[in-house]
């Protein structure tokens, strides 16, 4: 078990820059999942933790020790791969001791045959053949170890690629998207295996995927990872209710977050779309801003009046009891998806004209360029942006 | 992920002795061609003087190659090899395509006895059927013709084999879309499948160009005539009429009849690489 | 005979095009008997094709074994079965024996040769990332030069008196040889000119098969701990190489039974019988001597080795999946 700390990390793959000075530190025997879209840099950062790639800046630091420039078997890091990367030749058994050999074995002890006549190999590997029945039957394989890897399932496959990665207890837990080859009803099974396989060996995880129900579902924090660059590291919920970036909001919920362009008319009212919301924003008037409404924070409303939007419906989707409705509204180019109640509002038709109210606490402001705004009410009375620089 | 590949560093002593092996072998496979251009540069009498050096003392190629050029109809060869060489490759693409197309997309009764016929003429190694093959040229009176060299190759069932193979990677899909805009099935082999094959196309040219112009055993059997000589057999009779005794020449002679292929290979090793093994990859 | 045929080919082409534009033309297409449509235009693609394989291949494997259980000579009008006598004749003869077992030893050289040679040249191309196809070319560059002539340039360097291989032992105080004159070293000669020709295919074969490993793989050995060459060799290179291997063995091992060029050029199967090998005894009894008989026999040993062979390897390919 170890604390493990990322400082400035910069990687550059020719021209193409994938981490832009990534900076994270993550507690000892914390569940951190790096959450982002493909291409975000997420699967190369875990790599340069794990000593597989070298990173251009910055340096790691494993249980307060640099590791920059150390071979991964030095690193006391354990790695489970998208593919699972078994060796195909090997039984799982071998595939489980591999590590154990590697490690307590010397390179002669090592050698076929003139390495089983030395003294120690023999208590040596009896020893490792202990441990990795022991970890096998923890997982569930024992009965498996004889087998190879092409005659196991996905899901085998799967627990035999976390058994090699347990049976040396490793500091540090690494996992690439470790789910995305098993088929969906597998996928939920084995995340909650790793959700409690986590809390048994309490070790440190690190977990790189693109899937938010996973990175929701498993971790202690997660950290929202785009373009090269680590957004905003949180509690799982505080990623979905207070994100600090336009970016993060946008790639956290489905369906996506709505963004409106608004302007603020006078202290408190902000006009989106012709309508006038009383929004409590310490902001001058004129300044352009632009707010996040998540679907679920609209509501239905009889008719139009201050505070509600009106535009006339597109598309309907029918999610039992809620109604995902896409709306156009006067002036803004995409549709507007509204998660309403289906009992509340019962005959809306294709065609129709909507009213839909608006809960001002649940809107998130954001600058034009995509920082939050957050309302002094939030912020504790201190107002993190002056709102003079983002006026026009 | 391939980025990722070899991002691996060797250590410095791994490296060195990487490249120093490598070298090595690659000086010893090359040291046949090195030889044959360094006496194809040579004049005779530094040729038979006991002593060795890879550049000549006097430049002696252009002489040398003048003469291969001129007292031996080499031009001629050479021109044989190509005019046989494109031919064949044309029968073949002619004759293969449609038949691979078939076999790859279309359901009929005898399909798998067509394909079978196909894995036996694959199975077959060519020179097995010289004898009744020679017979059959005789009965036709071709033998002595460029008719001859050519006839054996009209098909290819490795071409068969290769086209079938990316045909049935092609979807289903393509082939339906094409027959609704109207086009015939004939249409379809030309205008659709073989472009979308272009790399099954080049790597068979390949294939076949190589495999036909190196060839010495059929135009052996099949030509008397020095005029209808491909390069391989013209260059031996050549060697045998000279009996050794004139080695520049003879050598400028062989370096001409090995560079068109190499310039060839060097220009497109992948292509090369691929067309001369694919059948052995799949 | 082609040019008659390759027009009547032509003339196919246009005739289909232009049925399939009168097809078009009705309101109401014939709904009946798509199937016999189809299979008429199937096998009418494949006509050519089924003309020239029956001609060409099927007729002619057929007639190489009538002649080698007949009595027919050049130019009989008639012919009499007589059973496994040519045969006989064949296993009997001191020289197609010789031939046969030339054979046999070339192949025990090149193919371990070529596979060993090949497969150490892949690997070390393939552990770093510089000047891979340099090296790559050059090695492969015996597999498709004009052996022909290149035999011609092997020729030269062995020459007793003024080639390099002579005048190089010459210089370290080597013992000198009259390589291809002398009995006990054609065969041996000709076998290095073989695995100088063959390695680069092998090598190639293999350098596919390194490209297949997966990346994965050898990440998973590094953080396990093993991340020396040796150790990364033993646990994922080379067993990952096992199914290819097998099939680079018999596919080179195919090749090596099928020297003709060289034997031709540098030796013609001497000296005495010293360097004769199956291609070269099949061609010379078949077309120099003209025993028909005799040459259809060994084609048909020829053939009986190489399809054993081959079809050995479609079993191994077709065992391949074990790794999936």
């Amino acid at each position: 078990m170890a604390s493990v700390s990322i400082d400035g990390i910069q990687k550059n793959y020719g021209p193409t820059s994938v981490l832009r000075g990534v900076s994270l530190s993550i507690a000892d025997g914390e569940f951190l999942t790096l959450l982002g879209p493909s291409g975000c840099g997420k699967s190369t950062l875990l790599r340069i933790l794990a000593g597989l790639e070298v990173q251009d800046a910055g340096s790691v630091l494993i249980d307060k020790r640099a590791v920059d420039g150390l071979r991964p078997k030095w690193r006391d890091v354990a790695m489970v791969f998208q593919s699972y990367a078994l060796y195909p030749h090997m039984t799982v058994a071998s595939n489980m001791a591999l590590p154990l050999r590697m490690r307590r074995l010397s390179a002669v002890q090592r050698l076929p045959l003139v390495g089983r006549l030395l003294p120690e190999t023999a208590r040596i590997t009896a020893e490792i053949d202990v441990e990795v029945m022991r970890t096998a039957k923890s997982l569930g394989i024992g009965h498996l170890l004889a087998r190879k890897p092409g005659q196991l399932s996905g899901g085998q496959r799967q627990r035999v690629a976390v058994g090699r990665a347990m049976v040396r207890h490793p500091a540090v837990f690494l996992m690439d998207e470790p789910l995305s080859n098993l088929d969906a009803k597998l996928r939920v099974q084995m995340r909650a295996e790793i959700k409690e396989l986590h809390q048994r060996l309490g070790g440190t995880f690190v977990y790189v995927t693109h899937d938010q129900a996973e990175a929701m579902t498993l971790s202690d924090r997660v950290a929202v990872m785009v373009d090269g660059e680590l957004l905003q590291v949180a509690a799982p919920q505080d990623i979905y209710v207070d994100p600090d970036d336009r970016r993060v909001a946008e790639f956290i919920g489905s369906p996506k977050i709505n963004m409106l362009d608004g302007v603020v008319r006078e202290r408190g009212v902000v006009d989106v779309a012709g309508s006038a919301l009383a929004i409590e924003v310490d902001a001058i008037a004129g300044a352009h801003i632009t707010l996040g409404i998540r679907s679920e924070a609209f509501h239905f409303a009889d008719h139009g009046g201050p505070g509600v939007l009106t535009g006339s419906v597109r598309m309907i989707e029918h999610m039992g009891s809620d109604l995902l409705v896409h709306f156009d509204l006067a002036g803004v180019d995409h549709l507007v998806i509204a998660r309403l109640l289906a009992e509340r509002a019962p005959h809306i038709a294709v065609g129709q004209t909507l009213h839909v109210g608006v809960r001002p606490d649940r809107v998130l402001l954001f600058t034009r360029d995509g920082r939050r705004l957050r309302r002094e009410v939030e912020a504790g009375r201190a107002s993190v942006t002056p709102i003079r620089e983002i006026a026009r | 992920m391939s980025a990722f590949k070899s991002a691996r560093r060797l250590s410095l002593p791994t490296t060195i002795l990487r490249h120093a092996v490598l070298l090595c072998t690659g000086a010893l496979i090359l040291a046949p061609f090195v030889w044959m251009v360094s006496l194809s540069i040579k004049p005779a009498s530094e040729i038979f003087r006991v002593s060795f050096s890879f550049w000549p003392e006097r430049f002696y190629g252009i002489e040398n190659y003048t003469k291969a050029l001129t007292e031996v109809p080499l031009p001629r060869y050479m021109g044989n090899g190509v005019l046989v060489c494109a031919i064949i490759l044309v029968l073949q693409i002619l004759v293969c395509t449609p038949c691979a197309y078939v076999l790859a997309k279309l359901r009929f009764p005898g399909r798998d006895l067509l394909f079978s016929m196909v894995l036996i003429g694959l199975l077959l190694p060519h020179q097995v059927l010289s004898l009744p093959l020679f017979i059959l040229s005789y009965q036709l009176d071709i033998l002595n013709t460029y008719a001859a060299l050519i006839f054996p190759y009209v098909i290819s069932p490795f071409g068969i084999f290769l086209f079938r193979q990316f045909f049935k990677t092609i979807p289903d899909d393509v082939v339906h879309a094409a027959r609704l805009d109207g086009l015939s099935e004939l249409a379809i082999v030309w205008r659709i499948m073989l472009p979308m094959a272009l790399p099954a196309l080049i790597a068979f040219s390949i294939f076949s160009v190589v495999g036909h112009w190196n060839d010495l055993f059929w135009p052996l059997i099949a030509v008397r005539d020095q005029s209808l000589m491909p390069p391989p057999l013209g260059i031996m009779v050549f060697k045998n009429e000279e009996a050794g005794n004139d080695y520049g020449p003879l050598m400028a002679a062989s370096t001409l009849v090995v560079m068109p292929l190499i310039i060839a290979f060097l220009a497109a090793q992948k292509w090369f690489v691929e067309g001369m093994t694919g059948g052995a990859v799949k | 005979m082609s040019e008659p045929l390759c027009l009547s080919g032509v003339r196919v082409e246009h005739s289909a095009i232009g049925g399939a534009r009168r097809a078009q033309i009705p309101a109401t297409p014939p709904a009946r008997a798509p199937a016999v449509a189809q299979t008429l235009v199937a096998w009418g693609l494949a006509g050519p094709a089924v003309f020239f394989l029956l001609v060409l291949f099927l007729l002619p494997v057929t007639g190489v074994f009538v002649i080698a259980l007949s009595d027919w000579q050049f130019g009989a009008r008639s012919l009499s079965f007589v059973g496994f006598a040519n045969f006989r004749e064949v296993f009997v003869d001191a020289g197609f024996r010789a031939s046969l077992l030339n054979s046999v030893v070339y192949v025990l050289i090149v193919v371990p040769g070529s596979v060993i040679l090949g497969l150490m040249i892949a690997v070390l191309i393939e552990s770093g990332r510089s000047l891979r196809s340099f090296y790559r070319a050059i090695h492969f560059l015996p597999f498709m030069a004009t052996l022909a002539a290149m035999a011609i340039a092997w020729e030269a360097l062995l020459h007793p008196t003024i080639g390099f291989v002579n005048q190089a032992l010459a210089v370290i105080g080597l013992p000198t040889a009259n390589w291809l004159r002398d009995e006990n070293t054609a065969l041996p000669v000709l076998a290095i000119i073989g695995i100088w020709q063959n390695l680069g295919y092998a090598m190639v074969l293999f350098l596919a098969g390194l490209k297949s490993i997966p990346q994965d793989l050898y990440d998973a050995a590094d953080v396990d701990g093993a991340d020396l060459w040796l150790d990364r060799l033993c646990i994922v290179t080379l067993p990952m190489l096992g199914p290819v291997s097998m099939f680079v063995v018999i596919v080179v091992a195919v090749r090596a039974f099928e020297p003709f060029d060289a034997v031709k050029v540098l030796t013609q199967g001497g000296p005495g019988h010293a360097s004769e090998m199956l291609l070269y005894t099949l061609y010379r009894e078949s077309f120099e001597y003209l025993r028909t008989g005799f040459g259809a026999a060994v084609a048909v040993v020829f053939l009986a080795i190489v399809v054993t062979l081959t079809l050995v390897q479609a079993r191994i390919m077709g065992n391949r999946v074990h790794y999936q």
